[in-house]
């Protein structure tokens, strides 16, 4: 392989600012020798927030709480609209209300191991240990989970676990806890506490002094490129799932807000594990603009298969068979039969890579080729169609509009698809990034789910950040910052910032080639799925950044944008994403060919077992890669953060026995 | 079964909140019937954008029928003829070959046009600004199983909850009321003992704030429910009412 610049430097546990003490003391010694802010001088900091997803939200509405002053910016009309909104299982939590044996190290446990131990283990304890506040905060708010009848919280069972401990509020989880941080933030804007700015992008991150002090953002109605100062700049953006295309996330949903952070010098990590979601709707056409999730919940009582004669599935292929035709006796429970102990409810990117395996055999189910079924034929007789309905009855409805085949008389059919990132901006325990003063949580940062995540977790790490971690831990920054006097927005800093974006978007808008930007992003999603996607190997790799190159050389050579810059320009928006969906897919490209071992959702075709597992190299890359930029067309640097597991014992992953 | 349909697409555009709006016709050719109404329109504004013009603007993001984000009048009904979706999840196998679409924005005092087919909703914002919360801070509040909740009243509750703020229920209100939008927020939460305690005070701040914005009056038409993409029940309204008038009469 190329050789890439790899850093002398590694970051230790000191410069990731893990406390001392025994895992599960870490969190109670931080916090109570952290520094804090005075409710007077609260009031004399701004915090910007961009985004209000679960983590920016609960962050900008708990930072309001306690005083500072937030500036908080989402990209759609309403805050309300953030993509944490589809999220449909649930959120998991150590609660232990069903009496089945969880506890904080053990959720602790599933989770790093889950994320194949790839993720830091005092950031993941942290996480296990505030989630029971989740739940107790969200009941407060009125966030209506689903109860059992002596008036008691229900649960349900998720992938890569064997309690129960995902709450749940119908199949509309996220929604109705990105509802309940909405209506705090709601509470402080109407307090005058949170200023909103609805309809901005945020643009770039402005530097002074070596410290994030403001961002430039284009308010999306007007045009205008505006600058903004605050103390502190918190980044709550998502991830960057789109780089394929076609995925789970929203339309809007990006990674710009990221990769300008990681230009301005903070370090971007594993961008190369990517969580491929087993349970969407298959792609079915060209025109297609998005991938539908059917929630994991539906694992619980649905029963993933392929048929046992290659016969049958083409028939299938053919359409002159449909699922329920198939015989009991010809049908191969393919994940049962693999992984007996979690059967269908292995984790993610182990149920994802068996139905690529079974497809890539041959045995897919529809005319593609590229589905598998999930039945609840099962479940409607051991449980009665109404029991079925009343748990995934809108899910049911959502396949039956979209497909026009009705679940409960012909199983689903279901295909793998980009949902998630796990990786993204490097930050400390305190999640602070690279830069001083700018700060990442939720999906937008790396630092929990390791190579997997284990589903019914985004949401709690996003809520977990920003309810319970940020508002503690950037006071300790924001302590020595007291005496900072509000910056003038007319310094040099903001205005090379703000004149670099106009910059772009004058070139972008003179180019005036011959393709839309969608063409060009479609033509980028095929590359990352074909070569970046669920199988991965170094020849693919190296296909793949010469192809993203050639990509790049179209974008900015041939990309056509209609209309002005100023006023509501949606194709100048999309452009000014894809210029950094481009470069983003080329660190995931980047990062994957150095990663040579296959761990969660990064598959290395050259390294699995002869059984088709993932194959870990510990004793190689048992780090976080975190990326440092050296300027456009420059090969960035490779820092290594080790990952040495002080309280757990690192094993291959088995959900076999 | 996978068809192609020819059709004619009639829509708003207007370029700005103050200019002058105006229907133009598009026609588009093989359409695929297992293309949602949103790729439709995308097939439009490709064709557009190849035609070197400016395409149409619309709102949309999560395109799975949660994030409220999409609106669209399609042929006189708010999210299109088929019932409990939105225009994201209509698929064009709902409609024939030959068929002209009419497409406009939202029509509502409340919601004025910013471009094309785009509404400001920010409106709804400020309504639960105003109370559409419980005021409980970060921490410091008790277990979530501490207070049992009878599981009818979480059921309705959620129910009440699923609203998504898409604004449909204003826009075919002839009144242009919000009273559906309110009715389900201060419902579900008067419905759970932890939002009960500001109950009245909630209602009260509610309908006044709607009343502000420029929101119609109820006259209990029902158009609201009847085209409510998540089938928000007109019963919520007359818990609105029922909180309202007490708290009213506790004055």
């Amino acid at each position: 392989m190329e050789t890439i610049k790899v850093s002398e430097q590694i970051i230790t546990p000191q410069d990731a600012k893990i406390p001392e003490g025994p895992l599960a003391e870490k969190w109670t010694n931080y916090k109570a020798h952290q520094k804090l802010v005075n409710p007077a001088n609260k009031r004399r900091l701004d915090v910007i927030v961009v985004g209000t997803g679960l983590a920016g939200a609960s962050a900008a509405a708990s930072l309001a709480e306690m005083g500072f002053n937030v500036l908080n910016f989402c990209i759609q009309d309403s805050p309300r609209r953030a993509h944490s909104i589809a999220a449909q299982g649930g959120i998991n939590a150590a609660k232990n209300y069903q009496n089945d044996g969880d506890s904080v190290y053990r959720l602790f446990y599933d989770t790093i191991k889950g994320g194949d131990y790839r993720a830091r283990e005092a950031n993941v304890y942290r996480l296990a240990e505030v989630a029971n506040s989740i739940i107790d905060q969200c009941v407060a708010q009125g966030v209506p989970f689903a109860r059992e009848y002596g008036g008691l919280l229900d649960n349900r069972s998720f992938g890569g676990a064997q309690v129960s401990r995902t709450f749940y509020a119908k199949g509309q989880t996220g929604q109705q806890l990105l509802l309940g941080a909405y209506s705090a933030l709601s509470r402080q804007v109407g307090k005058g506490k949170v200023k909103l700015y609805s309809r901005y992008e945020m643009l770039d991150v402005v530097v002074i002094d070596g410290r994030a002090r403001g961002i430039i953002a284009r308010n999306l109605v007007t045009g205008r490129v505006e600058r903004f100062f605050a103390h502190a700049v918190v980044v709550g953006t998502g991830g960057y799932g789109n780089a394929f295309f076609l995925s789970t996330n929203a339309m809007a949903s990006n990674g710009s807000a990221a990769l300008q952070c990681y230009k301005k010098g903070a370090y971007f990590a594993n961008p190369c594990y990517a969580q491929i979601h087993p349970t969407c709707i298959p792609v079915h056409g060209e025109f297609q603009s998005k991938l539908t999730l059917m929630s994991e919940s539906l694992r619980n009582d649905g029963r993933i298969w392929v048929p046992k004669k290659l016969e049958d599935a083409k028939a299938l292929q053919a359409g002159k068979l449909q699922g329920r035709d198939i015989p009991e006796e010809d049908r191969d429970y393919y994940l049962e039969r693999r992984y007996p102990a979690f059967g269908n409810l292995v984790p993610r990117d182990v149920a994802s890579r068996a139905a690529k395996e079974r497809c890539d055999a041959g045995f897919g189910v529809n005319s593609t080729g590229l589905a598998v079924f999930l039945d609840f034929s099962d479940a409607i007789k051991r449980l009665g169609r109404d029991v079925v309905a009343a748990k995934y009855g809108n899910l049911f409805q959502m396949y039956e509009k979209i497909v026009d085949v009705d679940p409960y008389e012909n199983p689903m059919m279901i295909f793998p698809a980009i949902h998630y990132t796990m990786g993204g901006i490097w930050v400390d325990y305190e999640l602070q990034t690279s830069i001083k003063g700018l700060f990442c949580i939720g999906e937008a940062n790396f630092s929990d789910h390791g190579a997997n995540r284990l589903g019914a977790s985004a949401l709690m790490q996003g809520l977990a950040d920003g309810y319970f971690v940020l508002p503690y831990t950037i006071q300790n920054y924001l302590s020595d910052q007291i005496a900072v006097p509000r910056m003038s927005t007319d310094l040099p800093e903001f205005a090379a910032a703000e004149q670099a974006i106009n910059d772009k978007i004058n070139k972008l808008m003179s180019i005036q080639g011959k393709r839309s930007v969608d063409s060009i992003h479609r033509e980028l999603g095929l590359v990352m799925w074909d070569f970046v996607g669920m199988g991965r190997n170094a020849e693919g790799l190296r296909t793949a950044l010469t192809k993203i190159k050639e990509v790049k050389k179209e974008f900015w050579s041939n990309v056509f944008i209609p209309g002005q810059a100023e006023g509501v320009n949606v194709e100048l928006e999309k452009a000014l994403r894809l210029a950094d969906f481009i470069e983003i897919g080329e660190l995931m490209a980047r990062d994957a060919l150095h990663r040579e071992e296959s761990c969660g959702g990064h598959f290395r075709e050259e390294f699995q077992t002869p059984e088709g597992e993932a194959l870990r190299q510990d004793d190689k890359f048992a780090y976080a890669a975190c990326w440092k930029y050296n300027g456009d067309d420059q090969e960035p640097t490779m820092i290594k953060e080790p990952l040495d597991y002080e309280f757990v014992t690192r094993q291959t992953r088995n959900y076999k026995a | 079964m996978e068809r192609t349909i020819n059709i004619k697409v009639k829509v708003w555009r207007q370029a700005g909140p103050k200019a002058k709006g105006h229907f133009e016709t598009y026609a588009l050719e093989n359409i695929s019937t297992d293309s949602s109404f949103l790729e439709m329109l995308d097939v439009l504004n490709e064709k557009l954008i190849s035609e070197r013009q400016e395409p149409v603007v619309f709102d949309h993001d999560c395109r799975e029928g949660i994030c409220g984000m999409c609106s669209l009048y399609i042929n006189g009904h708010p999210h299109g003829p088929d019932s409990e979706i939105t225009t994201c999840q209509l698929h064009m196998r709902k409609f024939k070959d030959g068929d002209t679409i009419t497409v406009e924005p939202w029509r509502s005092a409340a919601f004025p046009v910013i471009k094309d087919l785009m509404v400001d909703r920010r409106a709804y914002d400020k309504i639960i600004q105003a109370g559409g919360f419980v005021s409980v801070n970060t921490g410091g509040v008790p277990d979530a199983n501490a207070i049992p909740i009878p599981k009818r009243d979480a059921d309705l509750a959620m129910d009440a909850a699923s609203c998504i703020g898409c604004g449909a229920c204003a826009a075919a209100c002839k009144n242009g009321s919000a009273m559906l939008f309110v009715a389900a927020k201060v419902s579900q939460l008067a419905l759970l003992p932890q939002g009960k305690v500001e109950a009245a005070a909630r209602a009260k701040a509610m309908v006044a704030k709607m009343d502000e914005l420029g929101f119609g009056n109820c006259t209990n038409t029902g158009a609201c429910a009847a085209e409510c993409p998540k089938c928000v029940s007109l019963s919520n309204i007359a818990r609105l009412n029922r909180e309202y008038l007490c708290a009213k009469m506790k004055d």
